[in-house]
């Protein structure tokens, strides 16, 4: 994987890019992705992948001029537009799954396969969703992963928050990184996505961890339920990050879509 | 020196174990700890106070606004204000103030202000304060990263709508306004703004940019306060300002006087405790959403005051609290020589006395604050006399006011005997 910075309207996007097959347009969750990221070199072997970066990911600029749902999906459509990509694979994890089911509901006729992996986006009174901006890191792991010990291990590795300079670089990352995905996600992770969802067209692949106790699997019936042509593949042993818990079987469900 | 007395209401019931058993005073706390009938009381004090300090002579009576929270129950600060209208007569009716984000339209602060003004006939002191973020982004879900463009936004349309004669269309991003014409208009156009900041460079320009007053509203001390304050008073120098007038700086501190330094410790030590083990406990995790404050604060190491990293302050000695400077406590004199060391150091002219602290009972504050105001505010008077004549950041109220009538005896008894 490579990084390649490309130029959109409104600010420089950072976007990870690599492997060869079809095209394969990538949207990250809040927790952002990188280079190294297991699940992306995955789908490397068989995909060419694009990950762009939100504003305030990685090294990307803050953007002030995005602020909401709306805006966003149009930024996506122009990242996608200046990699010149014509109907690739669509695929998003929880707020890019989020922002991947607007994209297709928005252009219906732009997006052809899309694969959602536990999407945000939806909301139910029963089911409430943790509120992740006041979760401390500590915290996390039990909601994102089937196996929160081996989990937390792999989130908090070389971290040290007595350090007073690795407590402010993380602090600047979080704002950075958390005050974008808030744009979409904060108090609550809804934008109204369960009045368009009726539009999509597109084949849709829907995976989900059983485990899942950020976005608790009911969740998949009821995407299951507002999308057409919808296809839910569930799997065990896997929360939240099922990407990143069950890598080999993420891929093999993107798959499906052919 | 403008002194102004402060209360911040907090709850003075919360149980001993408060702390281990609720992981937050503020945003989630368990709103069964809360009781209407004693509420009632518990108001009726505090209000009783503020009307004893303007009796007292202080400058400035002060309310301000909090959400959700034991630490300070007034959500509407303005309500307290109006209340204060009618039975205060010289103190500025100082709030400290709207977080002018959370109304919808903002034109409401507009109004509620010049409401207040000419209640008061023109005591006002007007505050501008974002907000903490367990208030804005916590119980107000106002999106972290949007909350200070919108504050900005809200600041131009309340500042036109005193001061335009005509009415006018705003086509903001936050507030679409066809027709903007407030009834009635403020007495002081505009009255003196102050604004709580907590050491964002954004802030120093806004106060700088607009005449107004730099507040910080801390409860970590004066001797912290130092960094913070010299970034503003450097940042004023590098942009060539023309006055370095200590009015255009305020700052909050806990004190509490006794006869004696023991006297201060004796009578009030309990009810600080209180104050620094339960009203501050505030869950890490409501302490400052992420893109709440900038990137570039952050970076300047200005965190918040409840973030964990700012250290416990539930278990401090009576000694550290006064040795660090988070307590101003003690005879009258020793009280006077720290708060001129404050006022100095800090460059402040403008001193927001917590003089109510904790669950501390009336009897106590009166006590204190009489102390305060007849042995310590009248050495302090004079500590800034080149300034004397700047009227920029305090309220110039009208020489004549109304005053409420009074009851009418007649019909006090005939209710007095329906009550029986």
């Amino acid at each position: 994987m490579n990084l390649r910075k490309i130029k959109t309207r409104h600010t420089e996007t950072h976007v990870l890019e690599g492997g060869s097959g079809p095209d394969l347009l990538f949207l990250h969750g809040a927790g952002g992705i990188t280079l190294e990221d297991p699940f992306l070199q995955a789908l490397a072997a068989k995909y060419h992948v694009y990950a762009p970066l939100l504003p305030g990911y990685g090294e990307s600029d803050e953007c002030a001029e995005i602020r909401d749902m709306l805006d966003v999906t149009l930024h996506t459509y122009d990242v996608a537009e200046a990699l010149g990509l014509k109907k690739p694979i669509l695929a998003g994890h929880s707020m890019g799954g989020m922002i991947a089911a607007e994209m297709a509901a928005i252009a219906p006729n732009e997006v052809e396969k899309l694969c959602l992996i536990c999407p945000a986006g939806l909301w139910l009174e029963d089911h409430e969703i943790p509120d992740l901006f006041s979760l401390l890191p500590y915290e996390l792991p039990a909601y994102l992963f089937h196996d929160a010990e081996a989990g937390g291990k792999l989130m908090t590795a070389g971290m040290d928050f007595s350090n007073l300079d690795f407590l402010k670089a993380f602090l600047i990352q979080n704002a950075r990184q958390m005050g974008m995905a808030g744009k979409l996600l904060f108090p609550i992770p809804e934008r109204g996505l369960r009045e368009r969802l009726y539009r999509i067209k597109a084949r849709t692949v829907l995976i989900w961890g059983d485990s899942d106790k950020l976005i608790v699997p009911r969740y998949a019936q009821e995407f299951k339920k507002l999308i057409a042509k919808c296809e839910l593949v569930s799997i065990a042993e896997a929360g939240h990050l099922v990407p990143l818990e069950q890598t080999a079987q993420t891929v093999a469900a993107l798959g499906r879509l052919g | 020196m403008k002194f102004t007395w402060f209360n911040l209401m907090p709850w003075p019931h919360l149980p001993a174990d408060f702390r281990e058993k609720n992981r937050s005073v503020w945003v989630d706390i368990d709103s069964t700890l809360y009781d209407p009938v004693r509420g009632h009381d518990v108001y009726n004090d505090y209000l009783d106070l503020l009307e004893y300090a303007d009796q007292l002579g202080f400058d400035g009576v002060g309310v301000n606004e909090h959400h959700q929270n034991a630490y300070g129950m007034m959500p509407s600060p303005n309500i307290m204000a109006a209340a204060l209208t009618r039975r205060t007569k010289n103190a500025a009716i100082v709030v400290l103030g709207n977080s002018i984000a959370l109304y919808n339209p903002p034109v409401r602060v507009a109004e509620e202000f010049a409401m207040l003004d000419v209640m008061c006939g023109g005591r006002l002191v007007a505050g501008f304060p974002v907000g903490t973020s367990m208030d804005t982004n916590y119980c107000y879900g106002q999106i972290p990263a949007l909350t200070r463009e919108k504050y900005l936004e809200a600041h131009e349309l309340i500042i036109r709508a005193w001061k335009e004669d005509k009415p006018f269309a705003f086509n903001g991003r936050y507030n679409k306004l066809r027709h903007v014409n407030i009834w009635p208009k403020p007495i002081q156009n505009p009255p003196p703004i102050h604004i709580p900041g907590g050491g964002s460079v954004e802030t120093y320009d806004f106060c700088l940019d607009n005449t107004y007053s730099y507040s910080y509203l801390s409860f970590t001390g004066y001797i912290r306060a130092k960094a913070l304050m010299q970034g503003y008073w450097d940042r004023l120098t590098e942009r060539n300002e023309p006055d370095e007038s200590p009015y255009r700086a305020g700052f909050a501190q806990t004190i509490v006087v006794g006869e004696t330094d023991k006297e201060a410790e004796d009578l009030y030590k309990e009810h600080v405790n209180y104050f620094y083990n339960r009203c501050l406990h505030v869950h890490a995790g409501f302490a400052d959403a992420p893109g709440y404050r900038t990137i570039k604060t952050i970076q300047s190491g200005a965190l918040s005051q409840y973030a964990p990293n700012m250290g416990d302050l539930s278990n401090l000695s009576w000694k550290q609290l006064l040795d660090d400077g988070y307590v101003v406590a003690g005879s009258p004199d020793t009280v006077r020589e720290k708060l001129e060391h404050l006022a100095k150091s800090l460059r402040v002219g403008n001193l927001f006395c917590l003089m109510h602290v904790g669950d501390m009972p009336a009897d106590k504050c009166k006590h204190s604050s009489k102390l305060f105001a007849e042995k310590v505010m009248p050495k302090m008077r004079n500590i800034f006399p080149e300034y004397d004549n700047d009227t920029r950041f305090w309220a110039q109220p009208l020489a004549k006011r109304a005053t409420p009538a009074p009851v009418d005896a007649a019909l006090k008894t005939r209710e007095t005997v329906a009550g029986e």
